[in-house]
């Protein structure tokens, strides 16, 4: 089992990140079970959500409190929210920043991890440019697939598809396929 | 056909499928979903022949699904914690009046404190009020018991509460099998009352009944919600047959053969403890899993036998009967009376307290060494309690103990996770 927990804020579309990866899990056949941390949440307040994804059915129903990835959709949250909080040593952390990681003052986090399966991109930038709203969600998807490789970029975009129409699908598509590729870039110029 | 969706999605798409002609809403998390997607469907023309309506409380909505199901309508609605309180007057009628309404209930912990989170409060405070309770493990039961759920109403003229965990199961998206339409058709025949108001033959439903014959109309009802341990497994069967899998029947058994320790459950929480158990058994332990579905009537002869084979049970309960323990907990040691085994009542879950596996090994190992209380609240965080105890020893004006409590473990958005 896979388990993924995505950090962010009301409104940044936390808990329809984590459906979505479910939803693209499922179109590669494996069970999945997607989950909102059930706050009341509020647009800016922390939120939290998770997935699971495994190749048989998923009876667990207690929060992800040792992930084996992270999705962090909003990097003002490290100095709020424990968002590390029960990572594996060997996990996978997605922020969505322009910085670096030792940029934003987790030098010491990547030298206790694998920096290779550490990254940043710019999700909101990208969101912006090419859905014309600042909502990180998909395009993190995007990137995860490249940094993590548990699921397909094609997965991804089935899971959009299902999701959004128009406009607003084709934007994401673009949004997260340019995160993948950006991810992609990164991981093989740092790691290569 | 497979589908990846959310629970409440589920259920609002098997509730169309059986057809409903009446459906009254009346909004309250963590059931909304389910509603709106229904009314959408209405809205939409993709569930045709139906009349939604939107009411003004909960105590309205069973008032109206009273006079539509009297009037001889399939009638549906969906409620939660505060919401099935207030209803519960007209909830009474329902069941005493004899109308097979089918109602979800989207379990959620009663206030005060005020809190939205998932446990069985609800759906238990309204045990004794006639009605049959069904408890879904997962997604799947859920959207599974709801087309059992209106046969068996139907056929006893009794009303049932498909009970699924708030959140855990209406938020959670999973991978359920939605049935067909013909499947379902071919299962869940068109609704033929027992009993109906008719223009044509003019009856009256609702007499007032004085001592002479008030015992008797009781006993009936008793009587007809025990008939449903007989039909219930039926039904199951005759499920399987059409959809291809097993759902719903009184309850489920794993690994009980050989089992000298049986926890018993009720809802989505039976997954985290069999992942449990497994782990368990891997290292040795004789533990086994009893699931309550049919909470109502309760399986009496049933549990008695699933039990039979073993030292000792512990039920896990996501409710508290105040001033005696549990309440599930009773049921069961009815069931087992005169059998010698030992028992043990654990409350978990209250209020959205996350179960855990690390939290469920320790507690079943305890168990299993016959070291656990008769009564255990399981991740009681004593150093809280213990605070409040002492304060109130020590002043008389301590004031609300909810805020004090709040107070003392700082009010953090994401404590647990």
């Amino acid at each position: 089992m896979f388990q993924v927990r995505i950090h962010g804020r009301g409104g940044q579309g936390v808990v329809t990140a984590a459906e979505m990866l479910s939803i693209a899990a499922f179109e590669e056949g494996r069970h999945a079970q997607a989950f909102p941390s059930f706050g009341s949440e509020r647009t800016g307040a922390p939120v939290v959500a998770f997935c699971r994804l495994a190749d048989q059915e998923i009876r667990l129903r207690e929060p992800i409190m040792e992930p084996d990835a992270l999705i962090i959709q909003d990097p003002t949250l490290l100095h709020q929210v424990d968002v590390f909080a029960g990572l594996k040593p060997d996990g996978y952390i997605l922020i969505n920043t322009a910085k670096t990681f030792t940029e934003l003052g987790l030098a010491d986090f990547v030298a206790s991890h694998l920096p290779e399966r550490l990254c940043t991109v710019s999700a909101t930038e990208l969101a912006l440019r090419h859905v014309g709203r600042p909502v990180p969600n998909v395009p993190l998807l995007g990137g995860f697939a490249a940094v993590s490789g548990i699921i397909r970029l094609e997965s991804v975009i089935k899971a959009i598809r299902e999701r959004f129409s128009g406009k607003v699908a084709d934007g994401n598509i673009a949004a997260a396929t340019e995160a993948y590729k950006i991810v992609r870039n990164k991981m093989e110029s740092t790691h290569a | 056909m497979l589908k990846q969706m959310e629970g409440s999605r589920a259920v609002a798409e098997a509730v169309a499928l059986c057809r409903p002609e009446v459906i009254c809403a009346y909004p309250i998390s963590p059931q909304t979903h389910i509603v709106e997607a229904l009314g959408e469907m209405v809205k939409d023309g993709e569930l045709q022949d139906c009349e939604y309506l939107n009411v003004e409380s909960e105590f309205a909505a069973m008032s109206v699904a009273i006079g539509a199901s009297a009037a001889g309508a399939r009638s549906y609605t969906a409620t939660a914690s505060q919401g099935l309180l207030y209803m519960a007057e007209a909830a009474f009628n329902a069941a005493g009046l004899g109308l097979p309404i089918v109602m979800t209930v989207a379990n959620r912990a009663i206030g005060a404190p005020i809190n939205i989170w998932n446990d069985h409060s609800d759906s238990l405070s309204m045990r004794d009020c006639g009605w049959l309770q069904l408890f879904a493990e997962n997604n799947q039961e859920a959207l599974d018991l709801h087309i059992l759920a209106f046969r068996l109403a139907e056929e006893l003229s009794l009303p049932i509460m498909v009970c699924m965990d708030g959140f855990i199961l209406t938020h959670a998206y999973e991978r359920v099998d939605m049935p067909t339409q013909a499947q379902v058709d071919a299962y869940l025949p068109p609704y033929e009352p027992r009993q109906v108001l008719d223009p044509a033959e003019p009856v009256s439903i609702g007499a007032m009944v004085g001592p002479e014959a008030f015992m008797e109309v009781r006993y009936l009802a008793h009587a007809k919600q025990m008939e449903a341990l007989q039909l219930i497994p039926q039904y199951a069967e005759e499920f399987r047959k059409v959809f291809g899998r097993d759902s719903g029947g009184l309850l489920h058994s794993y690994h009980t053969e050989d089992a000298e320790t049986i926890i018993v459950a009720m809802g989505s929480v039976l997954g985290t403890i069999k992942d449990t158990v497994d782990e368990l058994r891997a290292a040795g332990q004789r533990i086994g899993v009893l699931g309550i579905t049919c909470f109502r009537p309760f399986p009496i002869a049933a549990v008695a036998a699933a039990l039979k084979q073993c030292k000792r049970f512990v039920v896990l309960e996501k409710s508290l009967a105040v001033g005696l323990g549990g309440i599930l907990a009773v049921n069961v040691r009815m069931a087992v009376t005169g059998m010698g085994l030992k028992g043990y009542t654990v409350i978990a879950g209250l209020g959205g307290r996350a179960i855990t596996m690390k939290s469920l090994h320790a507690l079943f190992l305890k168990a299993a060494a016959d070291e656990l209380d008769l009564v255990t609240f399981l991740d009681l965080d004593w150093r809280v309690v213990n605070r409040q105890i002492e304060r109130e020893k020590a002043h008389r004006r301590t004031g609300p103990v909810a805020e004090a409590l709040l107070r003392d473990v700082g009010v953090v958005g994401i404590r647990n996770y």
